[in-house]
């Protein structure tokens, strides 16, 4: 297991399982396919739009595109298309009037579908178990309940669904300093921390200047720049022996990165060393544990895994917990410090 | 799709909006434009459009003008159709951007997105994504494992389901047939609980065991969680640990043994060996503990109880080979 991770090279504290697909992986420049939309899907974005303006007066076309993810072009049809719909009886007449002019859309007349429909099911829940999740975290101060309550309200017999969906992240401790650090966060100050590294069973002193907190996988993690490190790293809350909010400003540097959260936490890095282990049923939870390169069956519930890590002693160490149910095949030099390790032990029980 | 049709459903909602009585099928067919004339196509065309209104959440309400009417007719009523005003303070405005891009799954993430779309159809304004007053956090909810958007929907519909599940410890899979009580992620994993008709108890499985296709069986409504049932608990009870009822004495190296140091009970310099602490530390079950102790290799030794002790010895002797 690793300490303070390094964005982007460090294999997750607590487990991935298996390999991680990336959130809008589409590489820059390719254009996105002909979407389909179905008649349902359009009529559901009609009955947001036709508000959307009347609640602006007059809005940009591109503003406008913008917010409902769609073409300038597309948005156009869409509103013909709302403008164009006539009922016959009992008098034959158009409800919707509009305009785009000069760049700019504005409604005249709306009739009956000037607000939104309500919240589905499926909306109302999405919101409500991110929101509940939010809270949970223990960050974002008392702005979540006051949201909450507010959506539950407006969603009405929407929001039942959402109590079947539920979220548990760390523990409370975690929570009590996940709060001490949004405070640090919105004064600006810079944190001290005594902070355990268990892959090389150490406890660190640093100082670092906080920049955001993460959660991911169900833990909560600080982004700051780790002045010792003189980097950008990753630190686990349920880690943290000690958090101290220092009377000095914080200061993170131009050129710090954050780590993009949505290509994942922790990517293996070409410059990791490979480990290969070979595991007896009784240690296949490794392989959901840890994200591997490669998992190969091997017959009776043994596997063969691949594991990438630029810091090899967190493999020690569980290549020792795990004794006679783990092997490791490669790097040698790495095998040969395992039973280094566990022949060094033995001596001290003769 | 067709554009012809998306007009027909627009026109729909519209005049079954402004009517306050209820319109026949014939009604909505004289007032609006796209229905053929032959009576059958109509009733299957319009049966159709009814269906797919109803599943975007439009609030469809079927009912009599009068108790001698032969046929029932439609309308929707605002107070079900409309969201009700919400105001949100600029604090708030920003956490529901933080909400909305929370889902990585495509499911939720895209009822999210629309979920912030109507409320900006409500007047929200679109600058929720104002930096300066974003709280720093970014949490993220990952979904990778495919039985999670059947899951979720026979949750929400209140449906059974089958599936094809490995225990922890099996080799094979064994077919499962479950009412769904709730989903819970749990430390970033995610579980489902519920009534194992197949054990007739209340089991909870995680979801990266399952196996093959999850699929629905029985009708929407067919499922009735028990009153006083606490999902989270059961999640929670699935995977707790348990009580660190017995006691071990260790000899742990000065400056080593972090991990160990920070839940011991006691720690006191050794009497007999210079550079060594002693260190009370609780502990639930012996052999978990033991591989515990053994990844600190030569950092730590056990000097009681003597079951504990032989286990390390068995351990670090396994990883000798």
């Amino acid at each position: 297991m690793t300490g303070a991770a390094k964005p982007g090279a460090r294999p997750p504290a607590q487990g991935a399982e298996g390999s991680r697909g990336v959130p809008g992986g589409r590489p820059p420049g390719q254009a996105q396919p002909p979407r389909a939309v179905t008649s349902a899907e359009r009529l559901r974005r009609l009955l947001a739009l036709v508000p959307y303006v009347v609640s602006r007066k007059a809005v940009g076309l591109a503003e406008t595109a913008a917010a409902f993810g769609m073409t300038e072009r597309e948005l156009i049809d869409d509103l013909n298309l709302a403008w164009c719909v006539e009922l016959k009886a009992p008098e034959p007449y158009c409800p919707i009037d509009l305009s785009y002019e000069g760049g700019e859309v504005s409604v005249s007349q709306a009739e009956s579908i000037a607000r939104p429909l309500r919240l589905a099911a499926d909306e109302a829940s999405a919101l409500l178990v991110a929101l509940r999740m939010l809270a949970e975290a223990g960050a974002a101060g008392s702005a979540v309940a006051r949201l909450i309550a507010k959506i539950e309200a407006a969603a009405g017999a929407s929001a039942a669904a959402s109590a079947q969906v539920t979220v548990q992240i760390d523990s409370p401790n975690v929570r009590g300093m996940a709060a001490k650090i949004t405070d640090a966060l919105a004064a600006g100050r810079r944190l001290h921390l005594r902070y355990y590294v268990p892959g090389r069973d150490e406890a660190t002193e640093r100082d670092v200047d906080p920049m955001r907190l993460l959660v991911v996988e169900g833990r909560t993690y600080l982004e700051g720049w780790c002045r010792r490190a003189e980097g950008v790293r990753l630190f686990r809350l349920d880690r943290v022996l000690g958090l101290t909010v220092l009377d000095v400003p914080a200061s993170v540097p131009e050129t710090a990165e954050p780590v993009d959260v949505d290509a994942g936490l922790f990517r293996p890095s070409e410059a990791d060393e490979r480990v290969e282990v070979e595991l007896a049923a009784a240690a296949r939870w490794v392989a959901e544990y840890y994200p591997c390169e490669s998992v190969a069956e091997l017959g009776e519930g043994r596997l063969r895994v691949v594991l990438r890590t630029p810091d090899t002693r967190w493999v020690r160490r569980l290549a020792l917990r795990l004794g006679e149910d783990a092997r490791v095949l490669a790097p040698a030099a790495l095998a040969e410090a395992v039973r280094a390790d566990a022949a060094a032990a033995l001596a001290l029980y003769d | 799709m067709s554009k012809r049709r998306t007009e027909r459903l627009l026109s729909i909602v519209v005049l079954l909006l402004s009517t306050r009585r209820y319109l026949t099928a014939e009604e909505i067919r004289a007032a609006v434009h796209g229905y053929p004339e032959q009576y059958d196509a109509f009733k299957r065309m319009f049966e159709r459009d009814k269906e797919e209104l109803r599943e975007l959440g439009i609030p469809l309400e079927t009912g009599m003008n009068h108790p001698f009417d032969e046929e029932p007719g439609y309308r929707i009523r605002r107070q079900d159709y409309e969201l009700p005003e919400i105001r949100l303070e600029p604090d708030e405005a920003a956490v529901l951007g933080i909400a909305s891009r929370v889902w990585q799954s495509a499911e939720l993430a895209g009822a999210a997105a629309g979920a912030l779309l109507k409320l900006k159809a409500a007047g929200l304004p679109d600058d929720e994504d104002d930096a300066a007053r974003r709280p720093g956090i970014e949490p993220r909810l990952t979904t990778q494992e495919p039985a999670f958007g059947p899951l979720w929907e026979a949750v929400r519909d209140r449906r059974p389901v089958t599936f094809s599940y490995r225990a922890q410890g099996r080799t094979d899979a064994a077919r499962r047939e479950l009412e769904p009580w709730g989903v819970v992620n749990r430390r970033g994993r995610w579980y489902v609980a519920g009534h194992d008709r197949t054990r007739n108890a209340a089991r909870v499985f995680r979801l990266s065991r399952i196996e093959g296709p999850v699929k629905m069986a029985g009708p929407a409504g067919s499922v009735t969680v028990p009153p006083g049932a606490d999902v989270r608990e059961l999640v929670k009870d699935w995977d707790v640990a348990p009580a660190r009822d017995h006691t071990a004495v260790l000899k742990v190296r000065k400056d080593a043994g972090i991990g160990l140091r920070r839940w011991a009970r006691e720690i006191a310099p050794d009497a007999e060996s210079p550079g060594w602490d002693r260190v009370t530390v609780s502990f639930a079950d012996a052999g978990w503990y033991a591989d515990y102790i053994a990844s600190f290799g030569p950092q730590v030794i056990v000097v009681e109880p003597p079951d504990l002790r032989e286990a390390v010895i068995n351990r670090l002797k396994g990883a000798l080979t």
